[in-house]
């Protein structure tokens, strides 16, 4: 039954329903850190300005899942092929000697455009082992990145930024922005109101994305791939290339998770090359799931909720769990959280499951 | 208990949630004796065997009332072991064997005899080795019963289906205790001659004091093995009698016969009978392969403008023509509406030469469960005839609004009960469920509709809502509607013409009025039918 509201105020039951238990509790979980953090002396102005260009930052990877989700190839773990389009992008533009925002945006230009034509052939790959999508993409995302790893080595970069300080053959595991375009969106028109940094050109550019998704989504063809992916026997009856949805979802992920991870690394500062792009799918993946998207069907709403909270709950744990165990979890935590999300996900039943 | 019966059926009665399938059946097989029992599908047939082998289908939901006595005790059959050890035993339609094994293996599956061997005797049991000196005794005595003279250790794999069969009857005679066996339509996919075998098999096995519950669609074969007579029909036994008083067609007639409801829809047919009619669509030799509705080369007219049923039992290929002609299942034929050639194996051809369908696979196939009603009425309509799409700068944007305005417009129309045009299309009940998959064809404004089991899955006062919708559709909107359903009485409430299906090939073409009898035996094959009404 939908649940109305009633004329003054909100449906309490609707609205714990709609937003789902886990993302209720995780909230009340963070308010507590919130108040614990405060309690120890942290500086939460500080806090809620990481947890901005944190989820700035990672909110684009995360929008990626919503074509894969919605085209009905699940999320894409295979998302490590669209990074290292970008950061192949990134480099480029630094080897080109291009420069602050000329830089940034000729390396999402050309992420874009890298990324879309490695996702069509990703598609293919997608569409010929149906029902197995995660865990081909997966193995796939981790034999790119090793395979890229050897490319680091052996491309033909110049720039003295990027390859190693001893001279010869190879890029840097770490490569500065400093002079390229570290946080050029994030600085864009940024403010500071009480004591929190906002960083409104990176939230803007965000919101831009969001957008097209939206318009996306209410396109003829994105209507098409949301019927491919709820119910394919139904899309072929009703027309619907099945196999060519798919591969516009695959493409348009792909492309979304190149231009995302040079938005994260103009925000990080630095590129991270071989190794550093393994999992960084699980992270990804695991925020949509918080969001409360099921491997299914998600929404951009559930994306962006998921990214703060899981963000959020990062930025705000790791210093409160330092102070109080005095030791440094924050990788372990982020794995735990991440990984025990996605098998919360995988394993729970469908939300309004077919009960008929 | 004064009469000496086997097995005993008294009173049952079973509802599946609150839905009568059984109703007070009595049912009593003598011991050695043949005792079929015939019904259409959805009779009861296969619940009542459900509950004679404690299925935990029959117990999960709520179990059923009425008692089952075998060999003169009252028994409580609460699982499928319980009727094995009993003696009760049991030939499924489909195969249960494992190809790889040979032929003494799956007859000895989980039974197999073992002797002791080095490791056995220290590690125990377990370890023992197969005897398969014995087993292949065993199994070649299992055959000679049946009078099989194939090697016994052949692999199953590849053999001819009418060996499997034969090699599960095998399986149930090597179960030493077994003292009923149920056959459930074993001759269903075996040719003429493999039949005979597997009924001279029957005989033999009724003189070893076996006794049969046969369960067949095949009348001649009924009268020819069996004593005993059931038949069963919406989930009562309508008639008990001996094979020496029953006919072909009498059981027929007893068979399918049912008041049909002439539902009061006025069939005055539009000149679709004289000789002034249109063809809308031609089908040539079509063959298709559909996964158990296999149609093997059907040729036939549509008129415009009528009702087309299609009948026949299931499985005998009455699905497969529509779903051929819109291209779900891969087809081969000619197809050729109003002069044009629809292209086989492509929907979008189907759709864009005004085909409409209506899947039996309601659920699976004719609605996006998890999508708002509006989503699901407007789709097709928008991939396939950008209807509720506008250009803006050469995107081509979703016109929500025009679609939310429709999909009202068609709540309305067709009547589906929801709470608006965003309701999730599972929170509908089956029969909204329907009308939301009858608005999106109309959406397409179909000049054919193609409808198949329309009315599956939909309680009884919603059957009828659906029925009159779709002669609305035809009388007002001048659709030519082809009806394809299991209902034979639904059929003959609404259709101009009915073509029953037989072994994937047309049996015949009636009408509506004719006898229940011609029916029946069409339906069974048992007479090649007129081959048309005029």
């Amino acid at each position: 039954m939908e649940q109305r509201r009633t004329q003054f105020g909100l449906n309490i039951p609707a609205l714990v329903q709609s937003a789902g238990y886990p993302r209720l509790i995780i909230t009340a979980f963070l308010l507590a850190l919130m108040v614990y953090a405060a309690v120890l002396g942290l500086p939460i102005g500080q806090l809620v300005s990481s947890i901005l260009v944190r989820f700035g930052m990672n909110a684009i990877l995360v929008l990626a899942m919503i074509p894969s989700i919605q085209s009905g190839t699940g999320p894409n773990f295979g998302i490590s092929l669209g990074i290292v389009c970008g950061l192949v992008a990134a480099t480029l533009s630094i080897e080109l000697d291009l420069v602050g925002l000329t830089a940034f945006f000729f390396a999402v230009a050309v992420s874009a455009i890298l990324g879309s034509l490695v996702g069509y052939v990703y598609g293919l790959l997608l569409n010929r082992v149906k029902g197995q999508e995660m865990t081909v993409g997966t193995y796939t995302g981790f034999s790119i990145v090793s395979l890229m790893c050897v490319f680091w080595l052996m491309a033909p970069y110049k720039s003295p930024e990027m390859i190693w300080p001893y001279g010869g053959e190879g890029l840097r595991v770490t490569i500065t922005l400093q002079n390229r375009f570290d946080k050029v969106l994030n600085e864009l028109l940024a403010f500071d109101i009480v004591g929190v940094r906002v960083p409104t050109g990176l939230l803007i550019f965000l919101a831009i994305c969001c957008a097209l998704m939206w318009v996306f989504l209410r396109t003829k063809t994105g209507m098409a791939m949301l019927a491919v992916g709820s119910n394919p026997r139904f899309a072929a009856s009703s027309g619907i290339n099945v196999d060519k949805f798919r591969l516009v979802g695959t493409v348009l992920s792909t492309a979304l998770g190149a231009v995302g991870i040079v938005v994260y690394a103009q925000s990080y500062g630095f590129l991270q090359l071989y190794t550093a792009p393994l999992y960084m799918p699980f992270f990804a993946v695991a925020s949509i799931l918080i969001g409360g998207a099921s491997i299914k069907h998600a929404t951009i709403v559930q994306a962006l909720v998921g990214t703060f909270l899981f963000q959020a709950l990062l930025v705000v744990a790791l210093p409160v769990a330092n102070e109080a165990i005095a030791n440094n979890l924050s990788e372990v935590i982020r794995i735990i959280l991440s990984n025990g999300m996605i098998l919360y996900a995988l394993t729970r039943k469908e939300a309004g499951g077919d009960l008929g | 208990m004064d009469e000496q019966y086997l097995l005993e059926i008294k009173n049952v009665s079973k509802e599946f949630f609150g839905n009568r399938v059984l109703k007070d059946v009595n049912l009593a097989v003598a011991p050695g004796k043949i005792h079929s029992l015939v019904g259409e599908n959805g009779a009861g047939k296969s619940t009542l065997m459900n509950i004679l082998f404690g299925m935990p289908v029959i117990h999960n939901t709520g179990g059923f009332s009425g008692e089952i006595w075998f060999d003169g005790k009252k028994v409580d059959i609460r699982s499928p072991e319980d009727a094995m050890n009993l003696g009760i035993g049991m030939v499924h339609q489909e195969f249960m064997l494992i190809p790889g094994f040979t032929i003494t293996e799956n007859i000895k599956l989980n039974r197999e005899q073992t002797k002791h061997n080095l490791v056995s005797r220290v590690f125990g049991a377990k370890m023992k080795s197969l005897d398969f000196k014995l087993m292949r005794a065993d199994a070649r005595a299992a055959l000679d019963v049946l009078g099989l003279t194939i090697d016994e250790m052949l692999p199953v794999a590849g053999l001819p289906v009418g060996y499997m069969q034969l090699i599960e009857i095998a399986r149930e005679i090597d179960k030493r205790n077994v003292r009923l066996l149920v056959f459930d339509e074993p001759t269903a996919v075996l040719t003429e001659v493999e039949a005979q075998t597997l009924i001279n098999a029957m005989r033999m096995l009724a003189e070893k004091g076996v006794s049969i519950l046969f369960i067949t669609h095949r009348l001649e074969e009924v009268l020819e093995v069996s004593e005993e007579i059931t038949v069963l029909r919406d989930g009562e036994v309508v008639a008990s009698l001996r094979a020496a008083d029953a006919t072909v067609e009498r059981l027929a007639e007893l068979m399918v016969g049912r008041k049909v409801e002439k539902v009061s829809l006025g069939r005055e047919t539009q000149g679709i009978t004289g000789s002034g009619r249109q063809v809308i669509l031609e089908l040539e030799n079509l063959h298709v392969r559909m996964p158990g509705e296999t149609v093997r080369g059907i040729s036939m007219e549509v008129y415009k403008g009528e009702i087309l049923g299609i009948g026949g039992l299931a499985g005998q290929g009455k699905l497969g023509i529509a779903n051929g002609i819109m291209g779900l299942y891969p087809a081969e034929g000619r197809v050729v509406k109003e002069g044009k050639v629809v292209q086989m194996n492509n929907p979008a051809s189907a759709l864009a030469n005004g085909l409409g369908f209506l899947s039996e696979d309601r659920r699976g196939v004719g609605l996006l469960l998890d999508q708002s009603i509006e989503f699901n009425i407007a789709i097709t309509a928008v991939h396939c005839q950008d209807k509720f799409v506008k250009a803006l700068c050469g995107v081509k944007l979703i016109d929500t609004k025009a679609i939310t305005e429709h999909a009202r417009r068609m709540i309305r129309e067709v009547d589906i009960r929801c709470t608006g045009p965003q309701q999730l299309v599972r929170r509908l009940s089956g029969g909204n469920q329907q009308k939301v998959c009858i608005a999106r064809a109309l959406t397409l404004e179909p000049d054919v509709l193609f409808v198949s089991e329309p009315t599956r899955g939909i309680d009884v006062g919603a059957k009828r809502i659906v029925l009159e919708l779709l002669v609305r559709l035809n009388r007002e909107l001048g659709m030519t509607i082809v009806v394809t359903s299991s209902e034979l009485a639904e059929l003959r409430a609404i259709c101009d013409r009915i073509a029953i299906v037989y072994r994937g090939r047309l049996e015949g073409i009636l009408s509506p009025d004719a006898s229940d009898r011609e029916f029946g035996l069409m339906m069974t094959g048992e007479k090649p039918g007129r081959r048309e009404v005029s």
